[in-house]
């Protein structure tokens, strides 16, 4: 479905990716592992358009989108879910959720729109609740579910995660990994994922790729990353390691 | 029948993507782990991420057999000893062996390999299968064991050897697929013959033999004498071991890997790449391999890529049976055998001149190689008694070497023949290869011509 080859990014002088092929079949979760400065959330953000690629090249859905514009990408259903949320503080949930439909809002298709948000408050009960208060006075992993549900309101073919799970405590990490595993299950998404934390997307992801200074350097389906010794050592700390 | 559908009938645009993701992160490893593929890249000014295509392989060096002996023993290994579960080391060749070694990792994409080999052979979870392959570090038998277990099939490891035994387990623990060289399975049929026990006594339907070459005819006269369906398989420990490449049941070639092996056929002189359906030596470069990744590994052997899809379904492109070597390795009793292995020690002994001749032949099912040497003078007119103890030391001397026995006969001074030009010092009288397509029926070993 998604397919990048040999992408290259650079940053001025810093040479971000070097050669990076993936792909991500449909109602496939793939995770992208690595540590800080390894190039995922470049990879991601060459993915949706917000970084252009100075070589390679990116094909979704058998059409070669390298070049094409960030809002025409999000018309294809290319949605980014970007690091740190970004949710609009002073907005309420409500307000923020309809930001996702941006592209398709107009008097006409209200109704449809405020289905879908209905969709979401489903998906996401808390937000339901809390539709009328504002964005900024939510806790992170309500932020969390937001920065998603607004994806949704995008009508995403694939999404792109990136840290989902970042300054959250451990058990609305779990949380929050549950609702994009069942994102997967329930409605079909196709989801690539940037992750430090490599267990939790592990045990939700098909397959993965591992980062290291722009480069891949591993890719495997989710069991034979967890039991590579370079990836225990590297990214899920040693608690495990000798258990694999 | 496939063992992993998605992979094995993958589309081919599908198959590129996964073989170029995997070959990038293999190079990437490769140069981070491994001294001498990082020397060989940086000589020759090559980095990794120039590779942006499958054809870009071209662009790399080659690694042979010599490379792996340089780097003995863990010299080429990716990653350190305590990630290594497994040892093993290439069959025979005792002087210079080449070891491998492998991941947990490693191990399961191995068994599954495997796997495939045995579904795509006839085999299921539902059939006994034993395994008269030599445990040990050979790894035949330790791939077919465990990929027959991941199978799910019942293993009966009785290792190669006492036949009679082989053949009442066979018997009374109603295998039903066998795994062994073909020349092995030759020799049960024989044997099974001679004890006076009828094809229709056995519970047996599959063999799958490997490890050696073996021609249509044995294939034939093999299935006769024990009422089976006879597949081939190819592998070589430097690359996995089996699970390379096997045939389906359409027997058309051999359904090669690919979303773990890359291959080339390259022109063994000038090591240029051939046309598909032309003969030359196969190339390969592993890219799922944890432990011991190879790129552009020369395997000698020849072979040719097959064009068109097979019937049964995979599309695994197919190469066909082994067609010869491209240097002058023999293959007796399953053991590598190289000339120069025998050169080198005819030099060690006194008395003997450095003129000798190696004959092959394979006696029933079973291979025999006697080595002719040129004594010197200051012997051979001596008594008979100082002969025998020559010829017995020489024999110990190359069983100690080689890993089989050898028959030794020492011939008169000048009686064997003289060569001008490039001596051909083995008559291998076997008929061990498949021909080139298009060739007619009768081929020689391509160390004998």
């Amino acid at each position: 479905m998604l397919r990048a080859k040999n992408l290259h990014v650079h940053y001025g002088v810093i040479h971000a990716l070097r050669a990076v092929s993936i792909h991500v079949n449909e109602r496939e979760i793939v995770a992208l592992l690595g540590g800080n400065g390894s190039g995922k959330t470049t990879l991601l953000s060459a993915i949706s358009g917000v970084v252009r690629p100075s070589a390679g090249e990116i094909v979704f859905g058998g059409k070669d989108i390298t070049r094409e514009r960030v809002d025409h990408l999000v018309r294809l259903g290319i949605i980014h879910v970007p690091e740190g949320r970004q949710i609009f503080g002073p907005l309420t949930v409500e307000d923020n959720l309809l930001l996702g439909a941006y592209q398709r809002f107009s008097l006409r298709d209200n109704a449809a729109i405020y289905k879908e948000v209905e969709e979401v408050y489903r998906l996401f009960p808390v937000l339901g609740q809390r539709c009328r208060q504002l964005g900024g006075t939510l806790s992170g992993g309500e932020q969390q579910m937001l920065a998603i549900g607004r994806a949704l309101l995008s009508r995403p073919k694939v999404l792109l995660l990136d840290e989902p799970s970042m300054g959250l405590a451990p058990r609305i990490v779990h949380e929050i990994f549950e609702h994009i595993a069942r994102l997967r299950r329930e409605r079909g998404m196709t989801i690539l994922l940037v992750e430090q934390n490599a267990r939790a997307a592990l045990a939700i992801a098909d397959r993965g790729y591992v980062l290291e200074t722009g480069r891949v350097v591993l890719q495997g389906s989710s069991e034979e990353l967890l039991a590579n010794k370079d990836v225990q050592r590297a990214y899920l700390g040693r608690a495990r390691g000798a258990a694999s | 029948m496939y063992w992993e559908p998605e992979k094995e009938c993958m589309d081919r645009e599908e198959l590129e993507q996964l073989q170029l993701e995997r070959l990038q992160a293999t190079l990437n490893r490769v140069y981070d782990h491994v001294p001498f593929y990082r020397k060989r890249f940086d000589a020759m000014g090559i980095s990794p991420e120039d590779i942006t295509s499958l054809s870009d392989l071209s662009h790399l060096p080659f690694t042979t057999k010599d490379d792996l002996r340089d780097n003995y023993p863990y010299g080429l290994f990716a990653v350190p000893m305590r990630e290594v579960v497994r040892v093993h080391a290439s069959s025979g060749t005792t002087g210079s062996p080449t070891v491998v070694g492998y991941t947990r990792n490693d191990i399961k994409t191995w068994s599954n390999l495997v796997a495939r080999v045995l579904v795509a052979g006839g085999v299921t979870k539902d059939d006994v299968v034993q395994i008269a392959f030599g445990y040990g570090l050979f790894t035949g038998a330790f791939g077919l064991h465990y990929g027959a277990e991941r199978l799910g099939a019942s293993v009966i490891p009785t290792s190669s050897g006492n036949t009679a035994r082989q053949i009442k387990v066979m018997m009374d623990f109603k295998t039903t697929a066998l795994v062994c060289t073909p020349s092995y399975a030759l020799l049960i049929g024989d044997t099974v013959r001679e004890m006076g026990i009828p094809v229709s006594a056995l519970s047996l339907k599959y063999g799958l033999f490997g490890a050696e070459p073996w021609s249509e005819a044995l294939r034939q006269e093999i299935e006769d004498k024990l009422g089976i369906v006879a597949t081939d398989n190819y592998g070589l420990s430097e690359i996995i071991g089996p699970g390379v490449s096997s045939e389906c049941l359409e027997r058309k070639g051999l359904h090669i890997n690919e979303d773990h092996f890359l291959v080339e056929t390259v022109d063994p002189e000038t090591l240029k790449p051939v046309p598909p359906g032309d003969t030359g030596e196969l190339v390969i470069t592993t890219l799922t391999k944890e432990a011991f990744p190879m790129i552009r590994y020369r395997t000698r052997d020849l072979t040719c890529l097959l064009a068109g899809d097979c019937p049964c379904g995979r599309t695994g492109r197919r190469m066909s049976r082994l067609m010869g070597r491209s240097d002058d390795m023999l293959i007796i009793k399953g053991v590598n055998v190289f000339p120069s292995q025998i050169e080198a020690i005819l030099f060690e002994i006194e008395g003997t001149e450095p003129h000798y001749q190696i004959v092959v032949d394979r006696k029933g099912a079973m291979d025999e190689a006697t080595v002719l040497v040129e004594a010197g003078e200051a012997i051979f007119f001596d008594q008979m008694r100082r002969q025998r103890e020559m010829v017995e030391r020489i024999e110990k001397r190359l069983a100690q070497e080689l890993g089989i026995s050898v028959e030794v006969k020492l011939v008169e001074k000048k009686t064997l023949q003289r060569f001008e030009g490039k001596a051909q010092r083995v008559i291998d009288n076997r008929k061990l290869w498949a021909s080139p397509p298009g060739a007619g029926t009768a081929s020689h070993h391509p160390s004998s011509t």
